[in-house]
């Protein structure tokens, strides 16, 4: 079988597993920002006890594996009444994952703001709360989005593994594929072309482009 | 540490009462006395400026009207009321952060660095408290805040970020947008330091406007001697965390009486 009659013949499934994969990597990094953002904050809080759920958190995700922890959300929780569908299943656990990583990120990112920034957003009287979403987050958003590139990359490539729960992404039609043909080569090479072109051709563009504007937007462009 | 707070009065009346009020403030960082037992008294629309050697703890008396220090001991008062203490129960307590938030709304600070949010245009930075913490509409809140750059001569750089200004036209952002607020009183924490000398003077000249047009009260920290003895109503030589030596700007460069005050300016003369 030439490597066009493979395209011909399985074409359709490696696009709809790309679809899938897609569908993964955007509801995660989702999941991720968010869970970044929140820990993140909450790393900071003056309140020990709201630092202390952030770390476990953060230890928690980034200590333990990731196929492991797919394992634990797919099959363990529903023995405690918990029972996610595999899509769920699969975004939430990578985008968590990931989150614990990006949590560091956006720690790290608001602590570098400058303490004149503080000062300053404090002597024109404006709330804690609108001190951090005014005038810290957004500086340190700049700050962080070059680190945020390289996890979104790793965001990608880290849900091959919901193919291990059964969620029919690029990884999982490709081994179906090679359990039904053994075109090893074809099917996990073609695989892996996917994943670089997305990965090099539209998540680190995206990110790069992100860098720019937000850089052009605090008239550094 | 256990104060007794009856000593100091829960606020201050009368038509001489002082617009600022220093009273036994005492601030340490660890073991070092930043400033001991500190008593000042400024007066509303006074200009008072302080100087003195590093350390000697003068943008510390700025910081901590701002509130961006705590103090050890003592109580400052702003506009009659306690700023670092609020009443309760009939004796001062320590000032909870609404009632910080609320003195805080009196008195605004320019910084040494500026301290502009690079995010926001010149325009942004001077909307940004009257909108967000005063609560007017964006049209109201951009009257005033084209109004104040007008003033600082910075109209035109309306739409420009902080990276594309110099520090003499950032510093003048800052002063708007402080402005921009209404401060009864107004900070001035070494804002030509950091500038170039050539453009020194376009700052200078926008606080001289202030002084001589506004009913401000200013307490500033500079090392420019010159343009403090021109523009000051008193001047004030802060050593080793207390006043050494204070009065008109006249009697102070002109003729001080405390040896450690003449040894400062002799050697800040000769530096310039």
């Amino acid at each position: 079988m030439s490597y066009l009659e493979f395209l011909n013949t399985y074409g359709e499934a490696l696009i709809g597993g790309s679809l899938m994969t897609v569908a993964q990597f955007v509801l995660a990094a989702l999941v991720a920002v968010a869970a970044a953002l929140v820990a993140g904050l909450m790393k900071l809080a003056p309140v020990k006890s709201v630092r202390g759920i952030a770390t476990v958190y953060i230890e928690l995700f980034r200590g333990t594996s990731l196929l492991v922890q797919l394992y634990w959300v797919f099959f363990a929780l529903p023995l405690f009444g918990v029972s996610l569908h595999k899509f769920t299943a699969g975004f939430l656990t990578v985008g968590l994952c990931f989150g614990a990583y990006g949590a560091e990120l956006v720690r790290g990112a608001v602590a570098s703001v400058p303490k004149g920034q503080w000062e300053a957003a404090l002597a024109l009287n404006l709330s804690p709360a609108r001190r951090m979403w005014r005038i810290i987050l957004p500086q340190a958003f700049i700050i962080m989005l070059p680190p945020w590139g390289n996890l979104m990359v790793e965001i990608l490539k880290g849900t091959a593994l919901v193919a291990l729960i059964s969620v029919a992404d690029l990884m999982f039609e490709a081994r179906q594929i090679n359990s039904a043909t053994y075109l090893s080569a074809q099917a996990f090479g073609t695989a892996l072309i996917l994943y670089y072109i997305f990965a090099r051709f539209t998540v680190t563009p995206l990110m790069r482009w992100l860098e720019r504007t937000m850089a052009r937007r605090i008239g550094k462009g | 540490m256990t104060e007794d707070m009856t000593q100091y009065p829960l606020r201050l009346e009368g038509d001489d009462a002082p617009m600022i009020r220093f009273q036994n403030v005492t601030k340490k960082y660890g073991d070092l006395t930043v400033l001991d037992r500190l008593d000042l008294d400024v007066a509303a629309g006074e200009m008072v400026t302080i100087i003195g050697p590093s350390g000697s703890g003068k943008t510390t008396v700025l910081r901590m009207l701002m509130t961006l220090e705590q103090i050890d001991a003592g109580v400052i008062y702003v506009d009659g009321e306690p700023l670092t203490h609020m009443e309760k129960g009939g004796r001062l307590v320590r000032g909870d952060a609404q009632h910080l938030r609320r003195m805080r709304g009196k008195i605004g600070m320019c910084f040494q660095h500026f301290n502009l949010f690079p995010h926001m245009t010149a325009l942004g930075n001077c909307m940004e408290g009257p909108v967000q913490v005063l609560g007017l509409s964006k049209r109201e809140a951009e009257e005033r805040a084209l109004e104040l750059l007008d003033m600082v001569g910075m109209a035109e750089k309306r739409d420009e970020h902080p990276s594309r200004l110099s520090g003499g036209q950032q510093q003048r952002v800052a002063i708007a947008r402080a402005l921009a607020m209404r401060p009864q009183v107004m900070l001035f924490d070494e804002v030509t330091s950091a500038l170039d000398p050539e453009v020194i003077s376009e700052v200078t000249s926008v606080i001289r406007a202030l002084a001589d047009q506004h009913q401000l009260t200013m307490l500033m920290v500079t090392h420019q001697m010159g343009f403090a003895k021109e523009i000051s109503d008193r001047v004030v030589f802060f050593y080793d965390g207390s006043i050494e030596e204070q009065g008109t700007p006249d009697k102070l460069f002109d003729s001080p009486d405390k040896e450690r005050t003449q040894q400062f300016l002799s050697a800040v003369l000769e530096a310039t």
